[in-house]
């Protein structure tokens, strides 16, 4: 049962939510890197299960936190390259959806390694009126290299969202593409989803 | 003598890289003998290679691994500031000599990187990279077992760098040789968090260690600023 009070203060709180949202959409493509790493990094550093390695915990943060400021589709469309073009409706949500999951496996399991990084973020030159963004950030680990992580971003209807990664020069789109090409060669596009589909079912690689 | 095999190894590899003709993709023209070298590697490395070099981070002290870190760090930037000098960039090549004289001076023949905590950038230059700025092709990709992926023209840089390196001036071959395993273990040991990283992302590991070997290259190469991939595939 939930009382009068609980009620009002949850309607309360997703009516602030809402209001928030527009004000959110207008946010700076790298005001928003910084915000959004800034509160996951929060996150792995002061969270106990995510510390202790619960994935179940660690899938929840990264759904929430990251998830809502990725374009998966155009990602996916830009790693099928022309085999976009090739595939149906259904095998494009299919795709959107395998290649989502493959994603957020696999951040979630590097997250907790990335626990005494500092980042620090370059600022971007870009015209005010510019629909296509690259957000440079540096991650710097004690005793090793700094590593630069470059986000590919669009303005979209939903305010800005990344569409790429680029890790020290390697772009995850870009290296999904020879993977993804590579599948649909010998199995068609529907051997490509076979395959993303039985890695997603797979143990997470430790 | 050492002088003429290493410029007999680099010449024939250089020819290699001209000639090489291309049935299949053009970066990869030795893709079926690269696949058979990497199904050498992935047993080797996850059986033993790994297992040695996830023991050393469990069982050896941080400092101690942080110090051979460095002091192999130490000798690469000397190397990466005479590539700095070779490709003309010469504030690159200052700040790797300028952190070579402070931390074999100051820090212990290296055991301490004070440069970097003083500031200083560390070029990451190689001989790869420098034939690359003098426009020379990268040539075939290859994997090596055991040492991973690499071109005809970096794999020529390795071998420069690895016949130049100090630990062939050392006379007595049993500690010459122990010095290189321990600077084999702790390049694994640097890369786990990465391989792990390839396992789980990857659906096939050969494809997408080479296309972010070859990213990586060339971002180097460009010191970071690539030009714009065609995209034709």
């Amino acid at each position: 049962m939930m009382s009068g009070a609980m009620l009002f203060r949850r309607t309360l709180v997703l009516l602030l939510a809402a209001l928030a949202l527009p004000a959110l959409a207008q946010e700076a493509p790298d005001a928003m890197v910084k915000r959004v790493s800034g509160e996951v990094l929060q996150v792995v550093r002061s969270d106990p299960k995510v510390q202790a390695g619960d994935q179940q915990r660690i899938r929840e943060v990264v759904e929430t936190k990251l998830l809502p400021h990725f374009d998966f589709e155009r990602m996916t469309a830009l790693a099928m390259g022309r085999n976009w073009a090739k595939a149906s409706p259904e095998q494009k949500t299919q795709l959107v959806d395998q290649f989502r999951t493959l994603l957020v496996r696999t951040y979630s399991g590097a997250l907790t390694q990335y626990r005494d990084q500092v980042m620090e973020y370059k600022p971007m030159r870009a015209d005010a009126a510019a629909t296509d963004v690259t957000v440079r950030t540096e991650v710097i680990r004690p005793g090793q290299a700094p590593v630069q992580i470059d986000y590919g971003m669009a303005k979209t209807p939903a305010g800005w969202k990344a569409y790429d990664v680029i890790v020290g020069g390697v772009s995850l789109v870009t290296n999904y593409r020879d993977e993804f090409n590579e599948q649909i060669k010998s199995g068609g596009v529907d051997g490509l989803i076979k395959t993303l589909v039985d890695k997603n079912k797979a143990p997470v690689t430790k | 003598m050492k002088n003429t095999r290493a410029i007999a190894a680099v010449a024939f590899a250089l020819l290699l890289s001209g000639c090489a003709s291309a049935p299949g993709r053009v970066d990869d023209p030795f893709e079926p003998w690269n696949r058979a070298m990497y199904a050498i590697h992935k047993p080797l490395d996850d059986n033993v290679a790994k297992p040695i070099a996830q023991a050393y981070v469990d069982y050896v002290p941080r400092l101690f691994r942080m110090g051979v870190s460095n002091v192999l760090n130490n000798i690469d930037d000397l190397f990466s500031g005479i590539n700095g000098l070779l490709q003309g960039k010469l504030e690159k090549a200052g700040n790797d000599f300028g952190r070579v004289t402070l931390n074999t001076g100051m820090g212990f023949g290296g055991l301490f990187d004070l440069a970097s905590e003083m500031g200083i950038p560390r070029g990451n230059e190689d001989f790869g990279q420098t034939f690359g700025y003098w426009g020379i092709p990268q040539g075939p990709y290859l994997f090596i077992p055991l040492w991973g992926p690499t071109t005809v023209r970096d794999g020529t840089g390795s071998i420069i760098r690895i016949w130049y390196g100090p630990l062939g001036y050392l006379p007595y071959v049993p500690l010459r040789n122990s010095l290189y395993g321990l600077a084999a273990v702790d390049l694994r040991a640097n890369a786990l968090g990465t391989t792990s990283l390839v396992d789980q992302a990857s659906l096939d590991p050969y494809t997408f260690i080479r296309r972010a070997y070859l990213q990586r290259r060339e971002y180097e190469v460009y010191d970071g600023k690539p030009p714009p991939e065609k995209d034709d595939e």
